[in-house]
């Protein structure tokens, strides 16, 4: 089987913040690393291939850096990483970026059959969640977003478990699908030495705007519908209200508990789960 | 000359390249580059930088006269550079807005949608909200709201939908759209939007809404901006202002879609109010047939295992309990226990718990662990790192007790109780646990 | 099994000099670096010194990201609220042939070890070498932590840093001791360009740094710093392990000290902290150096207790160390000897250098300072009571104040402990 792996070189969010006086994206020295949702799309892929046979490869997009995020990539036993970069992807928002990608998928999908195609179920940089069901979308494959387990694996189809709000939905979908991934589904390996050195050595194929028919329309800004108009600073969380439990625990516990009733924070109806129906 | 660039500050968000008409500066590798040949300093890009990356290079002995005027703050409720510039500059941008085509039919775009979410049996709450907020938008545009309700035997739906505020509401009631699939409910919502053509179109930003929407965004080929948390209409441009947290939450982002038709958002449960429900509000009820049959749908739904408060996922929860090592020991999660059996809520704990092995590893909330974002947190014996702060302080409503009045947790905190846990949450227990059963809130 | 020539344990500056000279000595060479990549783990002031770099990268000035050269070096002595400064500049040290410049450790190495692969490095990260490999006694390669982890080498080089596990099981070195061992806490605190260069008068795009002593520590032997970057300022402080438990400070505490003193306090206002590290350096001086080298293996860098705590300098020695050991590895590869004998070539050269020279000048300093604990308690007191007698316009006589001073001073420490003292610091420092 052909699995394709859709990957995000992200910076590390968890080291990114806003300068709160000058408005500006303190981005500096914020390492790049994994989107992680995609890495256990990726580890996903490389499970399936070990247990039915088959080939991985994995997709980017992002400027001529990110080669480092697929090198990294490899070494969990890929067998093929592709780059998309070129100035002219610059700029393109998820619908663009989608286009973009589907359209090399489609390249690919030419000379190896794709089967199934494994992306996070967002980036942690934009967390948008758009990109992997817009490339389902253009491809005509069945989207199952949000998948917490891959249950059965055959020819022709793919059982997953998806993670909602109410519960757990297993759907089936016929082959070839897309399938966004959840941290949930799987522990991502530590990869063996060997293939370490491989992922070391490995030179990710970079293919520019020229690589395939791309409709120029359809990508960076120009094929962006979306535009960011402004960034700020979150309004940080004012603290509350201090009470003092020392003195008289029981009564204090009791009048909390009547605010909360009075502020609906807590609803008297347990049951009305999401209240306020 | 030419524009100067500082590649710390810029965040390649394009507002430059939209803006400059001369087409002189472009992203490279995800950094605004001016083409010295092209750039006229006509300042355009200046102006729009959201992050006063970009100035312009300006002789060295009026260096100081210059600098209050360049890299003034783009402010949106200044009139919008795109039509200042449209205005003075003339083609450039009416070509782009002349793309403003609709798929379908005539030039309509208007109206304000709200998709209602229905799934077993349920009308997901944000609907609601959705048709409060959609009532504020559609006001500043002069416009109608309207509901749509896609899905199997929505009667009852439609009249809640009129008492929560839609004057209109589209319905397609079809067996195929028994159980949620991104299939028909993609194509069943397009089917609508490409008839109809509503100018906005909301959906809570749920498991469905996120499913859903990428598909009909890339159906109809427009743009969606996620997980928004707050709304607006631009009163020039009447361009609808989408903001939404990115990059962990750490900033705050405006993003709008002025080329295309409809304006999609998928918009956070709970941030907006809850309209009023005036029982017996009736409004114009449009049914759509649906054509797509079963066997033109490549999935199906095997089962579905509803989630109790025990065995739902922490990210979905609503309320959650969570403890750190302030309990001092595992026998003492029992207090936790009993607290959120009363409540209706879900465990949690930090990464001090889990690793004392008090609970397991998908109960972590935190850095490590989930990002959690609650209705109400309440967060025992918790100090707060700032491990653990990063994945609940988005919650709704934070309850925090603690002995230790310096711990950073109270400070995120609604309420921070300063007090012996062990005393004040039995205590709170007892008395969530009276109220609750005999429902006297007050 | 995949054989390299020369293997070397470890990414920093160290490691990847000694890569980049295997490497153009036509070695295949492979870094081995336990963290996410080069650098994660390193932790410096931030102070890189020209010479030492330029040796190993030519030129690096013109595409290396630094951030700031440094013109300016001060020395501050605290003592309660007071403080006494001197200073050095010299506007020669803003162009070619620098001094030194301020560099941020993140970029830097990472920069550096793109500079190692062009060179032809392999390097592979998030992989710890958990021991070395033998053969009949000979050291044959090494043993990683990861499935089929084992790889071949003809010389294993060892820059793992101030952590020296791998040294110390290849029985080189001796486990780390608290008296031996500073510990250093840093943060980096962002602040416009503008306010840095106002507040450290300087031109566009020149930096300072200052050194501080006295209460910056506590008293305790260590320095506190402060570093001035593009737009943010590195400050930190560190001071010896063992005094630091002695003493019960935690080493956050310490630099909130530092930061809580009026003259910091000024030149930090307004700023907001980026990022907080924490890390050991080695100060066990010449004393404490280990065996350089055996059969097949060299030791560089901090893993090497190459450190001359007085000039405040160990990147440079670290990049020499590496350097010398990646060419002496190449010359005994190619002779086809790489016993013991061979390796120590390595130990010669570092003699030879100012390296070794530095360390064995200073070599009685460590002792010196931890026999005289109260050194850095009482002069800067001392001291500081003085310039203020001296200073402060009171209408007293001058010639009457120097008295009041002088014996003031003999109060504090008497004659024949301050001769002791002088006497001490004249052969331990010069």
């Amino acid at each position: 089987m052909h699995f394709v792996v859709c990957l995000k070189q992200v910076p590390d969010t968890s080291e990114v913040r806003i300068d709160p006086h000058t408005n500006t994206l303190m981005r500096e020295g914020v390492p790049s690393i994994i989107n992680p949702y995609d890495a256990h799309g990726l580890e996903e892929a490389i499970r399936l291939k070990d247990k039915v046979g088959g080939k991985v490869t994995i997709v980017s997009m992002g400027p001529p850096q990110a080669k480092e995020a697929l090198k990294k990539a490899m070494s969990f036993g890929a067998d093929r990483a592709i780059l998309l970069s070129d100035r002219a992807f610059g700029g393109s928002d998820s619908l663009a970026t989608a286009y973009i990608i589907s359209t090399a998928l489609k390249k690919i999908h030419e000379t190896e059959p794709v089967d199934l195609v494994f992306a996070g179920k967002e980036a942690i940089d934009g967390d948008t969640a758009q990109t992997g069901p817009g490339i389902a979308q253009r491809l005509g494959f069945p989207q199952l977003t949000y998948a917490i387990r891959i249950r059965e694996l055959t020819d022709t189809s793919v059982t997953v478990e998806r993670k909602t709000e109410s519960g757990r939905q297993i759907v089936q979908a016929q082959l070839p699908a897309l399938i966004t991934v959840e941290k949930e589904l799987n522990d991502i390996r530590y990869a063996t030495l060997p293939h370490m050195m491989k992922a070391a050595a490995y030179e990710p194929e970079i293919w520019t705007v020229n690589a395939l028919s791309f409709d120029l329309t359809q990508m960076g800004l120009k094929g962006s519908p979306t535009s960011v108009s402004r960034i700020f600073a979150p309004p940080g969380r004012s603290g509350g209200e201090i009470i003092d439990g020392l003195n008289d625990p029981a009564g204090t516990a009791a009048s909390v508990v009547q605010k909360l009733f009075q502020q609906n924070v807590i609803m008297v109806n347990p049951l009305m789960k999401g209240g306020k129906r | 000359m030419t524009v100067a660039v500082d590649k710390t500050k810029c965040i390649g968000c394009g507002a430059c390249v939209m803006e400059c008409s001369l087409e002189a500066i472009d992203l490279v590798d995800g950094l605004a580059t001016p083409d010295p040949n092209k750039c006229k300093d006509l300042g355009s890009c200046v102006k729009v930088c959201p992050t006063n990356a970009l100035s312009l290079t300006i002789p060295q002995d009026s260096k100081g006269e210059l600098s209050s005027e360049i890299g003034s703050k783009f402010n949106l409720k200044e009139p919008l550079p795109e039509s200042v510039s449209d205005y003075a500059q003339g083609n450039e941008k009416k070509t782009i807005r002349s793309q403003v085509t609709p798929i379908a039919g005539g030039e309509v775009w208007s109206g304000v949608w709200v998709i209602i979410e229905y799934n077993n049996g349920r009308v997901a709450p944000v609907s609601w909200e959705l048709l409060g907020e959609g009532r504020k938008l559609a006001d500043s545009l002069g416009s109608e709201l309207c509901g749509v309700i896609t899905g199997y035997q929505v009667d009852n739906v439609i009249p809640e939908a009129f008492a929560y505020g839609a004057e209109k509401l589209y319905v397609i009631d079809h067996e195929v759209l028994k159980d949620y699939r991104t299939e028909p409910y993609a194509e069943a919502i397009t089917s609508l939007v490409r008839k109809y053509q509503p100018e906005i179109i909301l959906m809570g930003a749920t498991s469905m809404g996120r499913d859903v929407f990428p598909a009909v965004a890339t159906k109809m080929q427009t743009g969606l901006t996620a997980d928004c948390t707050v709304l607006g209409i631009d009163p020039e441009t009447k361009l609808l202002q989408q903001t939404r947290p990115a990059f962990g939450g750490n900033i705050m982002a405006t993003i709008l879609c002025r080329t295309r038709r409809p304006q999609m958002a998928t918009v956070r449960p709970r941030v907006m109010e809850m309209p009023e429900r005036a029982v017996g509000r009736e409004g114009e009820l449009i049914r759509e047939e649906f054509t797509l049959t079963e066997s033109d749908i490549r999935t199906k739904v095997l089962e579905f295992i509803p989630a109790d408060a025990k065995s739902t996922f922490l990210d979905k929860a609503e309320i959650i309990v969570s403890v750190g090592l302030g309990i001092a020991a595992k026998r003492n999660l029992v207090l936790a226990e009993e607290l959120a059996e009363v409540l209706g809520a879900t465990l949690a704990g930090t990464r001090g718990a889990v690793e004392a092995g008090w609970l397991s590893h998908d109960q972590q909330v935190g850095q490590s662990g989930v990002t959690v974002r609650p209705k109400v947190y309440i967060a025992i014996g918790i100090s707060g790192a700032i491990q653990h702060l990063v994945g609940m302080e988005t919650s709704d409503f934070i309850i925090a007790i603690n002995n230790d009045p310096e711990a950073p947790i109270l400070k995120v905190a609604n309420y921070g109780i300063v007090g012996d846990l062990f005393q004040i949450v039995p205590a709170m227990t007892a008395e969530f646990k009276k109220r609750l059963q005999h429902g006297v809130a007050n | 099994m995949e054989n390299f020539d020369v293997i070397i344990v470890g990414g920093g500056p160290a490691g990847l000099s000694a890569a980049i000279s295997a490497a153009n000595g036509g070695m295949k060479t492979l870094v081995i670096e336990r963290g996410d990549y080069p650098g994660t783990k390193n932790v410096m002031g931030g102070i890189l010194y020209t010479k030492a770099t330029d040796m190993v990268v030519s030129e690096f000035w013109k595409e290396a990201p630094l951030e700031r050269p440094i013109i300016e070096q001060r020395i501050a002595m605290l003592s309660g609220d007071e403080s006494i400064l001197a200073g050095y500049r010299d506007p020669d040290w803003a162009k070619e042939p620098y001094n030194a410049h301020s560099i941020l450790r993140v970029k830097f190495d990472r920069w550096l070890a793109q500079q190692a692969e062009k060179a032809g490095v392999m390097i592979i990260t998030e992989t710890l070498v958990e021991d070395l490999l033998y053969q009949n006694g000979n050291v044959v390669g090494v043993r990683t932590g990861r499935a089929e982890g084992d790889l071949g080498a003809k010389v294993v080089i060892i820059a793992e840093g101030v952590n020296n596990f791998l040294a110390v099981k290849t029985g080189l070195a001796k486990p780390l001791k608290p008296a031996s061992v500073a510990v250093t806490v840093k943060e980096v605190i962002a602040l416009p360009k503008e306010k840095i260069e106002d507040r450290f008068c300087l031109d566009e795009g020149q930096g300072a740094t200052i050194e501080l002593y006295g209460d910056s520590t506590a008293g305790m032997m260590g320095v506190g710093f402060i570093y001035t970057n593009k737009d943010s300022i590195s400050i930190g402080v560190g001071a010896i392990l063992a005094s630091v438990i002695r003493e019960q400070w935690t080493p956050n505490d310490l630099l909130e000290n530092l930061k809580s003193k009026p003259y910091v306090k000024r030149l930090l206002q307004g700023g907001e902290t980026k990022e907080y590290l924490a890390h050991l350096i080695p100060e066990g001086g010449y004393t404490q150096v280990p065996r350089l080298h055996r059969q097949g293996v060299m030791v560089v860098g901090d893993t090497a207790m190459l450190m001359n705590s007085l000039n405040r300098e160990g990147s440079n020695l670290a990049m020499i160390s590496g350097k010398i050991a990646g060419e002496v590895a190449a010359q005994a590869i190619k002779a086809g000897d790489v016993s013991d004998q061979a390796m120590a070539v390595y130990e010669a050269r570092l003699r030879d250098s100012f390296v070794l020279k530095d360390l064995y000048h200073y070599r009685h300093m460590g002792q010196f300072f931890e026999n005289n604990p109260h050194l850095l308690k009482i002069y800067p007191k001392m001291f500081s009571k003085a310039a203020k007698m001296y200073l402060t316009a009171d209408g007293t006589p001058k010639k009457q104040r120097q008295k009041e001073i002088m014996q003031m001073l003999f109060n504090q420490r008497s004659k024949g402990g301050i001769i002791k003292d002088i006497y001490g610091a004249w052969r331990a420092l010069l």
